[in-house]
């Protein structure tokens, strides 16, 4: 596997932000996730829950619900504000002043033709959906304090609406409301305190369900408007509601962590009189439960300790397959690191500020295993705040260390590092070309004579730097005519290539001597998570979502016979199983046959000259085999070589100097960070 | 060698209560649990056994009441029959062979005429795999019948009864073993299997123990070893099947159980509480904490007015539905091990032994009940594994029970050993003992045994105490000196050694003028009025392990057990060694009643008994194999009243009773065959046809309509139905006043009497229209006089009626007939 001196990093305090809300478009398989920073994110439950786009928030925009009408997006917050997405350009495409106060829901009919939303002032308003944007259609009676909480009856004709202590149901032709249901308060102490409908779920049926913050699911009946079920759920809040496309199925998620199941099912076999009975109780979050989903498979949850966890259902699937095991998605599946290799220094990005940091040193020598004395410590270098209220969408540091740019989905700016061993000068470069407005992705060439950033339709504009100056060059469009953003780009060593991948998951190799487009890579029906170019064999290597590896010959435009081998013998399915996308890939030019790749929980070194490991082998990983005796060693030796010594792996790149950075965040120290969660009796204590 | 034919080794007295899960009748008024061969009947309310359902030969395996007729109930049990009782009045009723051990027993009123019990798959009886079988009752009328038509429903259930129970309207039978659980349909004909995997990350274990099935609805409930309780729905579906989980439960549930009605399920474990869960409202549970011991089973009442639940430590609780405890029916407290002796209370010839933690448990035999508990350590007891305390480790008797002298010992890992020796005066006004003296540290190391001296006329008394620190001390009542209101204690009188040995057993001669000691190899006699060794006596090899002095004739001789399988006896009066025989004596015991002796001796994993006189060189009795494993313990207990047997090979049981301990902590004992029919004379048998119901109005008329019928044979009468406003009886119940009429009990009891000495064959004729009366008397519902004449008018209105079943009240009316019918008859007998 060959040894490294390895900078442990753990100064990246990465802190991922709470999660808001939640959609799923069950149509497309697209989970829409909003933080509490604003920043909403879109997984593809599809291909392997790669998390596709990323749209960086805003100050002083929290999205408090989100909707999906067929393909489209939109988002209403606490400022009062509709808001609709640009899904191609990663960008809010209009806002819209609701005139209400805050809004605090947005829900759409299963027609899709219009949205409804609760606001502060007590008013429900339906705006219609048209082509391009929405229009105010009409106020519903207003009530007497704010709507917490919407849902449209599968017909459209009624909603219903959480209230502070009530629940009431509107006709939505005629705007009145034709039902009001009085929610009970708490006991004991939380009797003065009104009760909040945090959700209510409206069926076709015509049952009602409400979730509290008295704690309990309450089954209504809404055509007489009587209750008819109280299920105690848990002694704080259930915040949210989700129920199954078939309605047989019903989401609970509770300030305690917990997600509760109820099942709509006949008491006894025969009978085909059902109810609503609470069955499963799934605990995967240390605090509230914000947001669910539930899809035809699996129970999607997010809330306060930040992770996305889904949770398969496992009477919907089939067992030991990559879709029953259980998922915590707890980091974005994009670098928030970029490393200047040859000058030793690393760029964190955060969503309002850039960190550079310089790494220590050490002259030490040790076993392998050992850590060695450091010589000079790791300094922050520089921190650098951003402009403006938008969210940094993308950074990137040159490797010699002398250029830093980043973007937001307004402007970019560019930066000019001096650093000569103790002090450190930053200058902004004034003018920069007016055709660089904002970009998806940024990428220095090796030389760092070239800036490279991705903007619509998956163009990419070079840039040429110089002290005095710089200049634009070109852009570089592919010829599918795709609208889909870039989310990966990779420049070649020798920079002769560059290669971009977007959310249609083409890949585009373009000759930057010829400045045109080289080849486009057979379309693979995953996203690829990681690529690069090797630097002497011109070798494309990508990783997609679903954990396959690809090799592809830039200069022959065909999968290489590696690649080629790999594919007819398939991958092992221990490594299939892997849950984390590999997020980074790097080579080590020592040797030209070593592929270093990591994902959360685990780097790995693949080794080309070696053979490729058997299905029924083992997969042992570095530290069992070393464990073993030498003759045994060689034997289950294979081309896969897993280190699992490092955890919680957001960066491992290989320096000029050939040592290894490692940037771990562990999920403890994130854990740590969280506020309190609620207090729970535990045994024994 | 005597052969042992006639005798046998039985459960009698103080065996477990706890072994099956009790039965409460319909009106929660009985309470059934299987308790050794026999099925006892408490009351509910007053904690009394009623009676003893006797009949079976072997452990009671189940009990259950017959869904057809609540006031019988079946029993099943490892001798392979199953018996129907009509358990108010203590009648066997019918008798099936099933030929296989039995294992557990269902039933379910939507299954007529079937029986489900639980065998042995293989015919190999020591087979670990058990199957549910459903038993096809046979519908003759014989008392005793062959049941061999069975049919197999589940292959590989579990042998534990509370793992299988029937599903709401007999639909389904749910069974759960290991890690799976499995449904069976029985109209579908098909089975639904579950598994569940063995373990969680968190290392909990997922290993089914009980279930219990919702009334209801299609609910199971099913314990677990983690103390989790999963509530299954949905199982008729392979893959959609659905559980929610109510952990509460520290570790494993051992039972749970839903009311009748549905609303709660009862769920008990290792705690000792019962919890209450609310069904539907999982969220809302009561508890019923400090129950004393681990719960093992629960019960509910039919009419879920009384719960009870079955402790680890031999215990019945009787509770209401509105979780408050109303009646304890305690049995005999059994540990793991019994460290003191088995003794027998010479006052109140109850059994002595280890009972709760730092107590002495006083056990009447005869009455099978617990007297008492004498707390001796009067110390708290802290519950928590692995905490040393202090416990009772010796306990002896005097003569005429007036002393009792106790040891208690604590040894804690690194500290030193704490002892205590303690003497308790019989108290007569207090009727208990009393603690009179205290010697802490008596002895530097542990005491290895302990006597009183026998003498009957004596004044004063004295313990010999031998420890493993080489001395035996012998301790003596003194007066106190200085002041007067102190009353005597128990101070050292002598302290003995020999060659710095180590004591190991010493023993009184019947006449208390010796006092043998045995140190390893050696044995001393001394005497103590001088504290004089008189000789020693010594067989080599082995380390002596035993010594027992002869009784009555046999009191010159000294038998002794050691080490390397010898059984010696030696004569006093010549001190030579007289016979000895080479036998592995595990336990040796003298009757104090008589001059037998008896042997236990282990022989190939098993125990054989040999019962002796010291001076005859032929044993009196020998059984091979009583049971199995070693007898470390075992008492002779006398009788209340000498048993008269002539046959040579079982009168040494005429006057005291042996009773030992098998390594399981049963209790046996020793029954003849006589003694055997002589209780089985004693319980009563009665066939009494299914069909009909007994009521009171049954019983009262009966004799009537069998005079009438008597007379209109006679007198060819085309009249019927007479009125029995005619009858004698009748017209004296009715036109006396009643505050003149003697209590209704004493009437009753005539009439009951008459009905039992006329039934003749004309009965069965007369059935059809005796029911139809009956019917009509249910209607009414009444236990009045008036409408019982009345209703002899209108009995032709109702044509064809099956057996009536009883109401709650007039069943309960009838046991109250029955109950006080029986002493009155006994007072009468004896006036």
């Amino acid at each position: 596997m060959g040894e490294f001196k390895v900078h442990r990093v753990r100064f990246f305090d990465y802190m991922p932000s709470a999660i808001r809300a939640m959609a799923f478009n069950s149509r497309t398989e697209r989970l829409a996730l909003s933080r509490a920073d604003g920043a909403l994110e879109v997984f593809n439950f599809a291909d392997s829950y790669f998390q596709e786009k990323v749209i960086p928030g805003q100050d002083g925009r929290a999205v408090e619900a989100l909707c999906w009408v067929r393909g489209r997006l939109f988002s209403a917050g606490l400022n009062g504000e509709i808001t609709e997405y640009d899904l191609e350009n990663l960008r809010p495409k209009y806002t819209m002043e609701a005139y209400g106060g805050p809004v605090w829901t947005i829900c759409s009919n299963s027609q899709g033709t219009h949205l409804a939303i609760g606001c502060e002032d007590g008013t429900v308003k339906i705006f219609e959906v048209l082509e391009e944007t929405i229009r105010f259609q009409r106020n519903l009676d207003r009530q007497k304090g704010r709507i917490i909480s919407l849902s449209w009856h599968p017909s459209g004709a009624l909603i219903a609406a959480g209230m502070m202590d009530m629940i009431k149901v509107f006709n939505a032709e005629s705007g009145h409301a034709t039902h009001r249901l009085l929610v009970e308060r708490g006991v004991g102490a939380s009797k003065s305190r009104e009760v909040v409908v945090w959700s209510v779920a409206f069926l076709s049926d015509h049952t009602i369900i409400s979730g509290d913050s008295a704690g309990k699911v309450q089954v209504w009946d809404g055509v007489t408007g009587t209750l008819v079920r109280t299920h105690l759920v848990t002694k704080w809040d259930v915040l949210a509601l989700s129920v199954s496309r078939d309605e047989s199925s019903l989401l609970a998620g509770t300030s305690e962590g917990t997600v509760v199941q109820f099942q709509f099912i006949s008491s006894t076999v025969d009978q085909h009189d059902k109810e609503w009975v609470r069955t499963r109780t799934f605990k995967n979050h240390t605090h509230d439960v914000r947001a669910l989903a539930h899809t035809d498979t699996a129970v999607v949850s997010g809330g306060m300790d930040t992770q996305l966890v889904v949770r398969p259902l496992l009477e919907k699937v089939e067992k030991n397959t990559q879709e029953s095991a259980l998922r915590k998605i707890a980091f974005p599946h994009r670098s928030l690191v970029s490393c200047g290799k040859k000058a030793g220094m690393l760029l964190f990005q955060f969503h309002g500020h850039l960190e550079l940091w310089r790494l220590g040193e050490s002259d030490g020598h040790g076993k392998p295993g050992d850590s060695l004395p450091v010589k000079r410590k790791p300094e922050k270098l520089i921190q650098l705040k951003r402009k403006g209220d938008d969210h940094i969408c993308c950074s990137a540091l040159s490797p010699c260390g002398g250029w830093l740019a980043y973007s937001t989905i307004s402007s970019v700016r560019l930066y000019r590092l001096q650093y000569n061993g103790s002090n450190i000068s930053i200058t902004k470069v004034a003018k920069l070309p007016k055709v660089l407005r904002s970009a998806h992705q940024l990428c220095f060439s090796s030389d760092s004579s070239k800036l490279f950033a991705s903007t619509t339709h998956s163009s990419v504009i070079i840039i040429a730097l110089s002290q005095s100056e710089c200049k634009y060059l070109h852009t570089l469009r592919p010829k599918s005519g795709t609208r889909q953003p870039v989310h990966l780009m990779s420049a070649s060593e020798d920079g002769k290539w560059l290669a971009t991948a977007n959310s249609d998951c083409e890949i585009h190799v373009y000759s930057l001597h010829k400045l045109k487009l080289h080849c486009t890579v057979p379309v693979y029906s995953s996203c690829p998570t990681a690529m690069a170019i090797h630097p002497t064999t011109s070798n494309l290597v990508m990783v997609h979502a679903d954990q396959q590896i690809f090799e592809y010959s830039l200069v022959q435009k065909e999968y290489t016979e590696w690649s080629r081998k790999l594919q007819k013998q398939g991958l092992h399915h221990l490594w299939l199983a892997r849950d984390t996308p590999i997020t980074h890939l790097t080579f080590n030019p020592r040797n030209p046959a070593h592929i270093i790749m990591h994902d959360t929980y685990m780097f790995c070194i693949i080794d080309q000259n070696l053979p490729l490991p058997d299905q029924k082998t083992l997969f042992y990983n570095q530290m069992t085999l070393r464990s073993l005796p030498e003759p045994e060693r060689t034997s289950h030796s294979h081309s896969f070589k897993i280190c699992k010594t490092f955890q919680h792996l957001l960066c491992v790149s290989l320096l000029e100097d050939h040592s290894l950075v490692v940037v771990e965040r562990p999920l403890l120290d994130i854990a740590s960070q969280l506020p309190a969660p609620v207090r729970q009796k535990k045994f024994a204590t | 060698m005597v052969e042992h034919g006639d005798i046998r080794v039985v459960h009698r007295g103080g065996s477990k209560i706890n072994f099956r899960e009790p039965v409460l009748s319909h009106d929660s008024r009985l309470l059934l649990c299987a308790s050794g061969e026999c099925v006892k009947v408490f009351s509910s309310s007053t904690e009394e056994c009623v009676h003893d359902l006797q009949g079976h030969t072997d452990l009671v395996t189940g009990v259950l009441l017959n869904p057809s007729n609540h006031l019988q109930a079946y029993s099943c049990s490892a001798d392979g029959t199953v018996r129907l009782w009509d358990f108010t009045d203590g009648i066997l009723i019918k008798t099936l062979v099933v030929g296989f051990p039995i294992y557990s027993l269902y039933a379910s009123a939507h299954h007529n005429g079937v029986l489900f019990i639980v065998i042995s798959m293989a015919s190999d009886k020591r087979s670990e795999l058990f199957q549910l079988a459903a038993l096809h009752l046979p519908q003759s009328g014989d008392q005793l019948v062959e049941a061999r038509e069975f049919s197999s429903v589940l292959g590989d259930v579990s042998s534990n009864p509370a793992a299988i129970a029937f599903g709401q309207g007999g639909e389904y039978i749910a069974s759960a073993k290991g890690l799976h659980l499995e449904v069976y349909f029985f109209k579908k004909q098909k089975s639904y299997r579950f598994s569940l995997k063995e373990d969680n990350k968190k290392g909990a274990k997922n290993t089914f123990t009980c279930l219990s099935c919702h009334p209801k609805d299609d609910c199971i409930a099913t314990g677990h070893e983690d103390g989790k309780i999963r509530l299954w729905r949905n199982f008729n579906h392979k893959r959609e099947y659905t559980y929610s989980t109510l952990h509460w439960h520290h570790s494993a549930v051992s039972s749970v159980r839903f009311t009748p009605e549905g609303t709660n399920l009862l769920s008990g474990g290792v705690e000792s509480v019962l919890v209450q869960w609310r069904y539907n409202q999982e969220t809302q549970k009561d508890f019923l904490p400090r129950l004393g011991a681990a719960i093992t089973h629960i019960a509910v009442s039919p009419d879920g007015e009384l719960f009870c639940t079955a402790h680890s430590d031999n215990k019945l609780t009787v509770i209401q539905s509105c979780v408050k405890v109303s009646a304890v029916i305690q049995g005999l407290v059994k540990g793991e091990s019994v460290r003191t002796d088995l003794m027998v209370d010479p006052r109140s010839k109850a059994l002595v032994l280890n009972g709760k933690p730092g107590h002495l448990q006083f056990y009447s035999l005869q009455r099978d009940k617990q007297l008492y508990n004498l707390d001796i350590v009067q110390q708290e007891y802290i519950h928590e594994s692995g905490l040393q305390q202090f416990e009772v480790v010796k306990a002896a008797f005097d003569t005429r029970g007036n002393w009792l002298a106790t040891v208690e010992e604590r040894k804690q890992k690194d500290s030193t050993l704490e002892l205590n020796l303690k003497l308790w005066a019989y108290d007569e006004q207090t009727q208990s003992f009393v603690l009179n003296t205290t010697v802490s540290g008596p002895h530097e190391a542990r005491i290895t045994a302990m006597c009183f001296c026998h003498t009957a006329d004596s004044q004063t008394t004295m313990l010999v105490s031998a420890s493993q620190d080489g001395h035996f001390k012998a301790w003596q009542l003194a007066e106190a000196a200085q002041t007067e209101d102190e009353g005597p204690f128990w101070s050292c009188d002598f302290v003995g050694a020999y060659h710095s040995l180590v004591p190991e057993c010493c023993c009184f001669s019947a006449d208390g003028s010796l006092l043998a000691i045995s140190f390893q190899e050696v044995v001393t006699v001394w005497s103590p009025a001088s504290w004089e060794l008189l000789t020693t006596l010594s067989q080599p090899p082995g380390a002596i392990r035993d010594l027992c002095f002869g009784r009555q004739s046999c009191s010159k001789y000294l038998l002794g057990t050691t080490a390397k399988n010898l059984l010696c006896c030696w004569n006093l009066l010549t001190c030579t060694l007289e016979w000895s025989t080479s036998m592995d004596v595990s336990l040796l015991l003298s009757d104090p009643l008589s001059e037998n002796m008896a042997a236990f001796c282990s022989h190939a994993g098993c125990t054989d008994l040999f019962v002796f006189k010291p001076s005859e060189p032929r044993p009196l009795f020998s059984h091979k194999a009583i049971c199995s494993g070693k007898v470390t313990r075992a008492v002779f207990a006398p009788r209340e009243e000498m048993l008269e047997s002539c046959e040579e090979s079982s009168q040494w049981l005429n006057r005291s009773q042996l009773y030992f301990l098998t390594q399981y902590m049963d209790l046996m004992t020793f029954i003849t065959k006589a003694e055997e029919d002589r209780l089985m004379a004693s319980s009563k048998r009665l066939v009494i046809d299914d069909s009909v119901a007994v009521t009171p109005f049954y019983l009262l008329l009966g004799k009537h309509r069998q005079q009438q019928q008597e007379k209109q044979d006679r007198s060819f009468s085309a009249e019927r139905n007479q009125l029995p406003q005619g009858s004698v009886a009748i017209k004296e119940l009715l036109h006396t006043p009643a505050h003149v009429l003697p209590s209704a009990s004493f009437l009753c009891s005539m009439f009951v009497r008459s009905l039992l000495i006329s039934v003749t064959d004309s009965r069965e004729e007369k059935k059809s229209e005796e029911e139809e009366m009956e019917s009509d008397k249910e209607e009414e519902s009444e236990c009045e006089m008036e409408a019982s004449t009345m209703g002899q008018g209108q009995t032709a209105e109702a044509q064809e009626t099956a057996a009536p079943a009883l109401t709650k009240a007039q069943a309960r009316e009838l046991r109250r007939v029955k109950k006080l019918d029986h002493s009155w008859l006994s007072s009468l007998l004896d006036s």
